[in-house]
């Protein structure tokens, strides 16, 4: 079964003083997220990822379509129990303690009040704030908030985790650590889904990604299928101080450097490259396959002629 | 009543508490402390009536400032600072959000109600040097202070599910005085004629009726009050406030929070 099932889930917002003006934040999306994945939703900001995690919370209506989580449909409140939502850029109630928060989130998550302290004490400790239970929370960093927002969604132990930019405001050690904290959660069998535009975070972290920009899915797939997808680069490295008349056409990039020249060639250039190179009698020293970084994969699918072409799932 | 609607009430008056609301508490005892003493000297013969009528009216517009401010923005507040979305994406109810951030302020209202009333019986106290049967009907004054605050709360609540927080204050206020004078329109409703009977008559029955909820006057003048008069006006103001939380459910229950 799958642990997020979303049929057509589609957002359009009427604008203006007559609401008559339509903008539409996400279009319909299909998209499934297996138990125990952990699923990157990539995009640029303002492509659709924080409308589609509140229409998955239930905090926006959709205009049309349908989504479960664990077999449930979202609106039904026993899912709610089952699942924990980090949003971006948390605020909390900061009259209150760390510790208080945590408690009356636990009340309101229905964990039992034999358990509330000690619950409350551990996810302290695995976000790193064991000792700032007892501080206000308006005397919190931007990073110290973060945290806390990660312990108030894994508070009650759900089944499923909805982080949007989890890794926002947070400096490198931070990130090193809620990216280990989310290592953990996977061994753990949790079903993560999490929205990001840090694409290294998304590429050492995800099982799958789905990217989406203007509110338009791009692609889905596992990382290593998606940039394989790309089409591939050579870098060819070969004696010599000049790039040959009869290469220039088949290169993207060159650099000469002594009596070395090093160039960028697509994949499907390969063979006639060389054989170009066998003609002139310049030496080949080297000829390695670049690999396409998810970056590049990204950009590729925010090209608007490649829309429809990159649509993979 | 659920665990979650306690939880949410709590933690609502918690943050009335904390956002040191209460401190209007001491502005108030300096208030009736410096009246009692300034009528106490100028005022022979009526200094009960001058205390009663001072610090009842200044409870219930104390009351009805707290409730408005606080009232307009138990729900914007936490659109706007999104603290409603980690409490929302838990098991609780929209209709349950509603309900317990109503308890919570109007518990805070009884709260405040309860230190001023020491405060008025105090000052009291002090310019009579005892207090007679009469006192009494004080209490049911204070109730229909009280029963004020919820329905002015359910109103701020109401507005605020749609509108903006200004937008929310104004209506607020707007209903509260049209409200205080609701006898007086509908007496204008019973002298006019045609289409302005009908709309006047629709208006003051629209408009809550805070005027018989104010008894300031006849208990100052040591006037029972008629238990026919209490009964009416608890089923008066809580269907009001039923109503009016219902409206804001229903609302709330359909709002996107973008």
């Amino acid at each position: 079964m799958a642990a997020i099932e979303i049929l057509g889930l589609a957002k359009t917002y009427h604008v203006g003083f007559w609401r008559k003006k339509e903008n539409c934040a996400l279009k319909p999306l299909h998209l499934s997220v297996e138990e125990g994945e952990v699923f990157g939703f990539l995009g640029p900001n303002g492509a659709g990822k924080t409308t589609t995690l509140k229409l998955l919370m239930g905090l926006v209506f959709p205009t049309t379509g349908s989504a479960h989580i664990l077999g449930m449909k979202i609106n039904d409140p026993t899912v709610k129990a089952r699942i924990g939502f980090l949003p971006e850029q948390p605020y909390f109630y900061d009259y209150l303690t760390a510790r208080e928060l945590l408690e009356y989130y636990a009340e309101l998550s229905g964990v039992a009040p034999k358990d509330r302290v000690r619950k409350v004490g551990e996810v302290l400790s695995r976000v790193g704030l064991p000792d700032a239970g007892n501080l206000q929370l308006r005397k919190f960093s931007k990073g110290m908030l973060q945290r806390v927002g990660i312990a108030q969604a894994i508070l009650h132990d759900p089944k499923v985790l909805f982080l949007d930019e989890p890794m926002s405001g947070l400096d490198p050690v931070g990130r090193r650590e809620v990216r280990d904290l989310m290592e953990e959660l996977k061994q753990d069998g949790k079903t993560i889904f999490f929205s990001t535009h840090i694409l290294s975070d998304a590429e050492a972290l995800c099982d799958r990604v789905a990217i989406i920009h203007l509110g338009e899915l791009r692609g889905v797939g596992a990382v290593a299928d998606l940039t394989s997808s790309v089409e591939g680069k050579v870098e060819l490295v070969w004696r010599g101080n000049a790039l040959p008349a009869s290469l220039t056409a088949l290169v993207t990039e060159c650099h000469i450097s002594g009596d070395t020249v090093r160039a960028l060639i697509p994949e499907h250039n390969q063979d006639a490259a060389m054989e170009a190179l066998r003609r002139d009698r310049l030496p080949i020293i080297s000829l390695t396959p670049v690999r396409t970084s998810l970056e590049e994969y990204f950009v590729d699918q925010l090209r608007p002629s490649q829309a429809a072409a990159g649509m993979k799932s | 009543m659920s665990t979650r609607i306690a939880s949410i009430a709590s933690n609502t008056f918690r943050e009335a508490v904390r956002d040191r609301v209460l401190y209007n508490l001491i502005a108030f005892a300096l208030l009736m402390s410096g009246a009692a003493i300034l009528v106490g000297q100028l005022s022979i013969g009526i200094e009960r009536l001058v205390v009663i009528n001072l610090g009842l009216t200044a409870i219930s517009l104390f009351g009805v400032v707290i409730a408005i401010f606080i009232g307009i923005g138990l729900v914007s507040k936490e659109i706007e600072k999104r603290t409603l979305y980690t409490v929302l994406s838990r098991p609780v109810q929209r209709w349950e959000f509603i309900v317990g951030k109503f308890l919570g302020l109007a518990g805070t209202l009884v709260v405040n109600t309860f230190f001023m009333a020491v405060g008025v019986f105090a000052a009291l106290y002090y310019v009579s040097r005892h207090f007679q049967m009469a006192d009494g009907w004080l209490l049911v004054a204070l109730y229909f202070i009280i029963l004020q605050f919820l329905v002015i709360t359910a109103l701020a609540l109401l507005f605020s599910a749609f509108s903006t927080p200004v937008e929310s204050a104004v209506f607020a206020f707007l209903l509260f005085v049209i409200g205080s004078f609701a006898q007086d329109l509908r007496g204008f409703a019973a002298m006019a004629h045609g289409a302005t009977r009908w709309l006047a008559t629709g208006a003051a029955y629209l408009v809550p009726n805070f005027s018989s909820l104010n008894v300031i006057s006849s208990v100052a003048h040591e006037q029972p009050v008629a238990g026919s008069l209490i009964l009416s006006n608890t089923a008066y103001a809580l269907l009001y406030t039923g109503m009016a939380l219902c409206g804001a459910v229903l609302i709330f229950e359909r709002r996107n929070l973008k």
